[in-house]
């Protein structure tokens, strides 16, 4: 600013300069307050519950929390040959005090986990350890049990002294750590996570792509015929995207049994026989239908939104430059739609790649999706910090479609009506 | 969409398929709709049509399944209804409130981190439905709301929120604030001028997202499915633990009443959206 500026005052003989800053600041800070309230309360309710959704998947600190003195004792083992007799001492007292509080069994599961064989030798221990004699612990554990005397169970519960893990993350890519603590595959006949994955990414993709296939074309034309036509005809997507999640599932349930309209009508043009009726639900078939039905309207709303943008003298302009309509539509029309297709694939993709209910109704086994893993591992094996990471791994996956969509088209671009 | 006396003839027929292939979709998008109407009908158990059905013999027909609806025993559907009906209601009033407010800050031109803090307010609308689920779960069950209708009404105001940022937002886009001066100059307080001018005129967007609100909660299922209990079971849940266990034509009932109002809500929708169009063109 020159110094001619800063000479102009205002009434009240402040710099002109300070006293637009200082309304500024106060308008700052008035559009701010407002903001507040919503900002806080997604913080608080959505964000940060996302954030322990991670201390929840890399949490792993209860067996050191069952066994404090054992692992205080263990720092100074160097893990090689077995345990000296304070290790031994502190890990009977630890264990006592578990087994007054009732809480030794879920010790044993715990660590079953780790190494296979720790429930059979903790119940003996549990059994035995009453008749204890003072002093002497090592001898009296080793002499349970034969597993007592291998290095190697002792050596897996010191594995799991470090208070985070990443072993939920592997599990959710069919991987875990072994005995020494390197990654490994586990056997092809159990890798039931990936396969899933893979179906997922299947699934969200040909739904996109079918969606977009149906959606564009219908698209176009409510965008070019006049009004009071486009507005009949809107109704048959705004219709489906008003009406509940459930509703629609269930008709397509209706439609698509065995004895349903849609195989009637397979029968009737003699297309299969009455006899050799085809399943089309609970199968990935039935995925692919129900979900394309489902997820068209948020297709079709952003491409129609930018369509509508487009002025029909630019296609004419394109023909009567000698151009086919086809080429007029490949070179201009097209273009011109790509934030309405970039948007509209995202919005489907997005959707259909944490899809749930739809998959769970009419997907059956084969038609199960990554949702339905979380939702099982949240509902019914109370896995949480395994449903947590599975989530995340999921919220990675779409953060990486955004930012991939970011550098290819521009989230600027982005219509959705 | 007429074509044009000089068509060359391939790309009349070029129309032709293009016309019945975006017919054929329409179908694909609305037929499945119009399944559920007769069925709900139907005089017997199973959900094919009968052959009096088809032969559209009266006695094909009946309401016994609105009837079970209404009054069947140990019916769960009226307390449904009316849990849906309290949580909708509470979760679309707060998520205008706060939605509203909110996006009055948001298109405020000073407001500072602007794209940061939309990114943050819509994000439960861009996250995958699951995650939000599992995340809002956790929140609820630590502060010990699970299973009540009031951590319900809060995770449907999460979800239903940024429906409201965004179309309020979209609405004051096109806002002529020189009004809001002249309210101003004219001695008025800046909650007056809020409530007697700047509500009235973005009114149609403020109502459209409480609708797209209300919808999202009424018809959500994923969240309720971790934290609803027996005292809280909606109109989703009971359908879908009817869906999973048996297809009964009580089902299709509810579903028909469901359609009912989504056209009802469209209706309202469409209406409110020509209004507003119609607002903006005004002030253009």
């Amino acid at each position: 600013m020159s110094s001619e500026t800063q000479k102009i005052l205002t009434t009240d003989g402040v710099p002109l300069e300070v006293s637009l800053k200082k309304a500024e600041k106060k308008n700052k800070i008035k559009a701010f307050l407002l903001v507040c309230p919503l900002l806080f309360f997604i913080i608080i309710t959505y964000i940060f519950p996302i954030g322990e959704m991670f201390s929840r998947s890399i949490d792993d600190r209860m067996i050191t929390n069952m066994l404090p003195k054992t692992f205080k004792a263990m720092e100074t083992w160097d893990g090689k040959e077995l345990p000296p007799e304070e290790v031994f001492a502190s890990f009977l007292e630890d264990y006592r005090a578990l087994a007054e509080k009732k809480e030794h069994g879920k010790l044993g599961q715990r660590l079953n986990k780790e190494k296979n064989g720790f429930t059979t030798i903790l119940k003996k221990l549990f059994r035995k350890m009453k008749k204890f004699e003072e002093g002497n612990a090592k001898e009296q554990i080793m002499a349970i049990h034969k597993r007592f005397r291998d290095v190697e169970y002792w050596q897996a519960i010191k594995r799991t002294a470090p208070p985070y893990t990443a072993a939920k993350y592997l599990k959710g890519m069919d991987m875990y750590f072994d005995e020494d603590g390197n990654i490994t595959q586990v056997e092809e006949d159990r890798r039931i996570h990936r396969i899933l994955w893979l179906r997922t990414l299947e699934v969200a993709f040909f739904v996109t792509l079918f969606c977009f296939l149906m959606g564009y074309p219908i698209a176009h034309l409510l965008a070019t015929l006049p009004m009071k036509y486009s507005n009949l005809l809107m109704i048959c997507v705004l219709l489906p995207f008003w009406t509940s999640l459930l509703v629609r599932t269930a008709s397509w349930m209706i439609l698509l049994q065995q004895q349903g309209i849609v195989n009637d009508f397979f029968v009737w043009i003699g297309l299969v026989a009455d006899d050799n009726r085809p399943e089309m639900m609970f199968n990935k078939t039935g995925t692919y239908v129900a979900m394309t039905q489902i997820l068209l309207p948020f297709m079709v709303l952003p491409l129609y939104s930018v369509m509508k943008t487009i002025s029909p003298s630019l296609m004419r302009a394109g023909k009567s430059l000698g151009g086919t309509p086809f080429i007029a539509f490949w070179k201009i029309y097209f273009p011109l739609t790509i934030p309405g297709i970039g948007a509209g694939c995202l919005l489907v993709f997005i959707l259909a790649i944490g899809y749930y209910i739809t998959p769970a109704l009419v997907g059956g086994a084969s038609g199960t999706l990554i949702s339905n893993q979380i939702a099982y591992h949240m509902k019914a094996t109370l896995d949480w910090s395994f449903a947590s990471a599975m989530g995340l791994m999921l919220l990675t996956g779409v953060l990486v479609v955004y930012w991939i969509y970011n550098k290819l088209v521009g989230i600027d671009n982005i219509k959705l009506g | 969409m007429a074509l044009p006396k000089y068509t060359e003839p391939h790309y009349r027929i070029w129309h032709y398929v293009y016309l019945c292939i975006c017919g054929s979709v329409f179908f694909f998008l609305i037929a499945p709709l119009f399944v559920i109407f007769p069925l709900s009908f139907n005089a017997e158990e199973f959900l094919v049509f009968s052959d009096g059905m088809k032969r559209l013999d009266p006695d094909a027909f009946s309401l016994r399944w609105y009837k079970d609806m209404i009054y069947g025993t140990k019916n769960p559907w009226g307390a449904a209804a009316k849990n849906s009906f309290i949580i909708a209601v509470f979760a679309t009033i707060g998520s205008i409130i706060l939605g509203t407010v909110a996006a009055l800050g948001l298109s405020s031109r000073h407001m500072p981190y602007k794209g940061l803090i939309m990114a943050t307010l819509i994000s439960p609308m861009i996250v995958p439905l699951i995650i939000s689920g599992v995340a809002i779960f956790f929140f609820i069950a630590k502060v010990g709301l699970a299973a009540t209708h009031l951590g319900i009404i809060i995770a449907h105001i999460i979800l239903g929120t940024p429906f409201v940022v965004i179309t309020v937002t979209a609405t004051l886009s096109g806002f002529d604030h020189s009004v809001t001066r002249a309210a101003a100059s004219l001695g008025s307080n800046p909650v007056n001028t809020f409530l007697k001018i700047t509500l009235p005129l973005i009114l149609p967007g403020v109502i459209s997202g409480g609708l797209f609100a209300f919808v999202t909660s009424f018809d959500e299922v994923v969240v309720v499915l971790f934290l609803a209990g027996l005292e809280t079971t909606t109109i989703p849940i009971q359908m879908w633990t009817g869906l999973r266990e048996q297809l009964s034509p009580t089902i299709l009932a509810v579903a028909t009443c469901l359609i009912i109002l989504s056209v009802l809500i469209l209706v309202t929708a469409e209406l409110l959206r020509r209004r507003s169009e119609r607002l903006r063109g005004i002030n253009r």
